[in-house]
């Protein structure tokens, strides 16, 4: 560069930095190295530096390098089809609060149907896309209900990440060891040193994997702590041995009724409760029995209840809670854990070999039906009952089904949920074609996605009546949202003909028609969208 | 014209959309749902009926054959082009499920078609006619050019002036006068009608506040403005390409009449840096017969994206033509004749000395450069205190990023990407370090991944 230098002349010997001091002086108090005084004194200074710059510029070197992070663990899951990567970028893409708020238009919502695809995805076993971990891990942190999912299908190289990033921490607490593969139980020694030293999260986790695979294992190595453990790790440890309950836990159940602490006791007691061949089951069996008979002396056979009068030390150690809650009569409340706990294999026999259909149709004396029914709702659910339960739920189109009866949605959901897929899905849509939707949200959650043929129809049936009876859409938004994540999307084509604006009929809320044709226009959409995310998924 | 018969890609297609917003928008639209009476012809026209929120569906029509790229109809109100329902549509297109069959185009979208024909080739024989009537009366303009100097000149001789006083006094003193001062000479420069020396004056006024370190910086970048105008005064003793530097870097921009390349060129990054009154999209582009990286700007409103878009990792055939100036990489964007394809080709990669040599090499062209355009091949995203840097993975040499690179989050999809595996990075290689825009994973898929 002979310009440069032409104008400016070498900067004798002027390092950098005393160019710097000079010009933050200004040159009116320090003189530029290598110039003279006077007005032309900044001109060089500015000709010096410009030379400075561009040699320090032009010199610039790469630094050392620092030490280079381990690298991340191979994924050996095969890698996602291109198109399915760009549908999930696309659904990772749509934030809350990005969409323009307010009314949503016919438009689908993505972030809804990114649980669904996480699923699907993991189902197949996919490998996600590297450069997608991070905003898989940013939605992972933002809503926890999606952190299974989205760290499952993150992998180990979300774990990698989050080591190096403070704001995913998260991921590595939600998988304990930080993503170091837990011990199976053949391995004794590795086993055994995470038992004894572990965090707790490790350790429950640690007992959960190995109830799965080994359930004897899993007790045994709890029992050789059991004694030194607090009282809160206990109820945790306990709580873990709900799956997989088997006979032979009993002794060790049996030997935690007699814990310290009342919650552990309580725990032992139900889980034991759901051993319908324990001694505490017998137990149950026997006081709820000496409560509850059939009187044949009348015309029809009706059941009599006689509350107990006490809760002695006996009901108590088997984890019947002596103090009701406020403004419940304390022999009903002895009452209902007594039922609820004895197994329902013995009404049978008390009450002259009738199915439980007969004994939910005996009449109940002195208006002991709810509570009594309520309890055995509550035993069908602990036991896994699928005879009783479809007994207590009783037909889908009875009267009672929708209104407020002895058996509680709630309890009917939970009590739905011990049926067959199959079987649910047929009750639901029988309870929806004869009450409607009003009341539908919570037993649809329980049906399998994507609904059975039949529960779709009803439900698509329900909302073209829900509209012509004239109301507004967002009065079954729960369940229109709840349609877009689990119809069958192959029920799209049923759906065609609502999505047009009717003509608007007289009784009919003003504009209502073209609020519904938009809700259809949306679930169709939406269908379509979650047919295309399937195809995309498929295994070649 | 052939390029119809190929179905495009999503990819393709989304490369399109002006914004993020617009992408996800057209996105949702892709779907069979609201569209009715969808079809294509064979001559390259896309068309359909989209149900909105309203009670007449949009008309939306779309002309994939044209050499410019693809033009866009839609009845619908938006401002984005294309518009959500065009993006849409094409998606549907691009999916091939037969909802958008082959057919006869409606009359609505006919009339459109063949009106923008007409318009395009009268365009045609005008341009022939009126080349000559444009560049018109060659006298004016050499006047017009001379007023500019002369008011060029007199700024840059008052700029001179400006940075002597501020030399004489100190930088110290700039911290107190503030930003007002500068944004003061800024005005002065625009009206001398030199935005490049307004620019960089503008520019001046932030260091003061940008934290330790900004004397250094202050005079680094006084000294460049000072080389700047004392190029432009004597640009007459200068060689001619290193005048057309001078002459662009103050802000005369040329006219890109280097002879038309002709070359596959590999979309390597577009970004979009956006102040109060405009956005400017830079597209890095690869040559991949030639070998040559050049840049295209394109300019939008405040507020709206620029209308060139090009598919990062997309290869297309085209011809560029480069603005004048040494070590200037701009260029603009003649005829293109293919539309962008996947491809395998990546840039050829150095190391990370030989990126900053081929950026010391850079400045003798061009003293006022920042950075270039450079691929390392093989490095790994390294973590450094609170910094991060591209460590040579066959050496122990590293590249830090740049500060305003590692509070991207974009980093973190970089980091990602390579697992603490070595990876292909194109980005800007200047004094203040490297901006990644682009990686390739040497594992895996191997796709282009934008960071920008």
């Amino acid at each position: 560069m002979n310009t440069i230098s032409a104008s400016a002349g070498a900067p004798a010997g002027g390092s950098w930095e005393e160019l710097v001091t000079v010009a933050l002086l200004g040159t009116e108090r320090r003189t530029p190295p290598g110039s003279t005084p006077g007005r032309e004194a900044p001109v060089a200074l500015l000709g010096a530096a410009a030379v400075e710059t561009l040699r320090r510029r032009a010199g610039v070197r790469p630094a050392r390098a620092a030490a280079r992070p381990e690298p991340a663990a191979r994924d050996p899951r095969p890698a996602l089809p291109p198109a399915a990567a760009r549908r999930l970028a696309m659904l990772l893409a749509d934030r809350p609060g990005t969409g323009g708020g307010g009314r949503r238009g016919t438009a689908p919502d993505l972030m809804e149907l990114l649980p669904q695809w996480l699923a699907l995805a993991n189902a197949r076993g996919f490998a996600a896309p590297p450069q997608t971990l991070p905003a898989l891990l940013d939605a992972a942190r933002g809503r926890t209900d999606l952190r299974p999912a989205a760290l499952a299908f993150a992998g180990p190289r979300a774990l990698w990440l989050a080591r190096l990033n403070q704001e995913w921490r998260f991921a590595l607490r939600s998988s304990p060891g930080g993503g170091a593969a837990l011990p199976g139980p053949e391995e004794a020694e590795r086993v055994e040193q995470l038992w004894q030293e572990g965090l707790f999260a490790e350790r429950v986790a640690l007992l959960s994997a190995i109830r799965a695979k080994d359930p004897a294992a899993a007790r045994d190595l709890l029992a050789t702590t059991w004694a030194t453990e607090r009282a809160e790790d206990r109820l945790m440890f306990l709580d873990s041995l709900r799956s997989g309950l088997c006979a032979d836990d009993e002794p060790f159940l049996e030997r935690a009724l007699a814990d310290r602490s009342r919650n552990v006791r309580a725990t032992a007691a139900e889980l034991l409760s759901a051993l319908p061949g324990s001694a505490l089951a017998g137990r149950m069996a026997a006081r709820a029995g000496s409560c509850v008979s059939l009187d044949r002396t009348g015309g029809t056979p009706t059941i009599v209840v006689e509350a107990p009068h006490e809760c002695d030390a006996g009901m108590e150690r088997d984890g019947v809670v002596p103090k009701a809650p406020a403004g419940r009569g304390e022999r009903s409340w002895w009452l209902g854990q007594l039922v609820e706990a004895a197994p329902l294999g013995t009404w049978p026999e008390r009450f002259g070999g009738r199915a439980p259909e007969e004994i939910v149709a005996l009449p109940v004396a002195d208006d002991w039906r709810a509570e009594l029914h309520a309890a055995w709702c509550r035993a069908a659910v602990r036991q896994r009952d699928p005879g009783w339960s479809r007994a207590l739920l009783g037909a889908p189109s009875a009267p009672e089904a929708g209104g407020p009866g002895a058996v509680s949605l709630a309890e009917r959901s939970k009590l739905l949920a011990t049926l067959g897929a199959d079987e649910r899905a047929e009750w639901v849509a029988g309870f929806i074609g004869t009450h409607g939707l009003s009341e539908a949200f919570q037993l649809l959650g329980v049906c399998a996605v994507p609904w059975a043929g039949a529960l779709g129809r009803a439900v698509v049936d329900a909302l073209n009546i829900a509209r012509d009876a004239g109301s507004y859409p967002w009065s079954f938004s729960g369940v229109m949202g709840l349609a877009e994540r689990c119809l069958d999307p192959a029920e799209a084509v049923r759906l065609d003909g609502l999505t047009s604006v009717p003509d608007e009929s007289e009784n009919a809320a003003p504009g209502a028609g073209g609020y519904w044709a938009e809700a259809f226009q949306r679930l169709v959409t939406t269908l379509r969208l979650r047919a295309a995310m399937a195809s995309e998924l498929a295994v070649p | 014209m052939t390029q119809q018969a190929v179905r495009w890609t999503a990819d393709q297609v989304l490369a399109l959309a002006p914004d993020a917003a617009s992408r996800k928008a057209g996105s949702k639209l892709g779907a069979a749902g609201p569209w009715s009476e969808a079809g294509s012809s064979d001559e390259g026209t896309v068309w359909g009926l989209c149900r909105g929120s309203g009670s007449k569906p949009y008309r939306t029509v779309i002309d994939i054959a044209d050499s410019t790229g693809p033009a866009y109809q839609c009845s619908c109100p938006s401002r984005k082009f294309p518009c959500k329902h065009a993006l849409g549509l094409l998606l549907l297109w691009a999916g091939a499920d037969g909802t958008v069959p082959r057919g006869q185009a409606p009359d609505w979208a006919e009339q459109w078609i063949a009106g923008r024909r007409e318009r395009a080739q009268e365009k045609r024989t005008a341009g022939g006619a009126s080349g000559a009537a444009s560049s018109g009366d060659p006298e004016a303009a050499r006047r017009r050019a001379e007023r500019r100097a002369v008011r060029i000149t007199a700024g840059a001789a008052e700029l001179e002036q400006r940075l002597a006083d501020l030399l004489r006094g100190g930088l110290a003193s700039a911290e107190q006068t503030g930003y007002g001062l500068w944004e003061e000479t800024a005005a002065r420069m625009v009206d001398a009608q030199a935005p490049g020396l307004a620019a960089r004056v503008r520019e001046l006024g932030t260091i003061p506040s940008s934290g330790p370190g900004w004397p250094v910086r202050l005079l680094e970048e006084c000294a460049l403005l000072h080389l700047l105008d004392q190029g432009w005064l004597r640009r007459e003793r200068l060689p001619d390409d290193l005048a057309a530097t001078v002459r662009s870097r103050v802000g005369i921009s040329g006219s890109a009449d280097g002879p038309p390349v002709r070359d596959r060129w590999l979309v390597l990054a577009q970004y979009d840096t956006a102040d109060a009154r405009l956005t400017t999209r830079r597209i890095w582009l690869y040559g991949a017969e030639s070998g040559r990286t050049v840049l295209l700007l394109s300019y939008g409103a405040a507020g709206r994206a620029p209308e060139l878009a090009l598919p990062v990792g997309l290869i297309f055939e085209a011809e560029v033509s480069a603005y004048p100036g040494a070590g200037q990489l701009r260029a603009a964007l003649g005829e293109r004749f293919t539309p962008p394809a996947p491809t395998a080709i990546r840039p050829p990669g150095v190391t990370t000395s030989q990126a900053t040599a081929r950026y010391g090499e850079a400045l003798r062209a061009d003293p006022w450069l920042d950075s270039c355009p450079v691929t390392l091949d093989r490095v790994v995203p390294t973590p450094d205190g609170d910094s991060w840097q591209l460590a040579d993975a066959d050496g122990d040499l590293a590249l830090p990023l740049t500060p305003s690179a590692r509070s991207r989050p974009d980093l973190w999809r970089l980091v990602a990407l390579s697992g603490g595996a070595p990876v292909t990075v194109f980005g800007e290689c200047g004094h203040r370090g490297f901006t990644p825009l682009t990686a390739w994973a040497e594992e895996g898929t191997g796709d282009a991944v934008p960071l920008c």
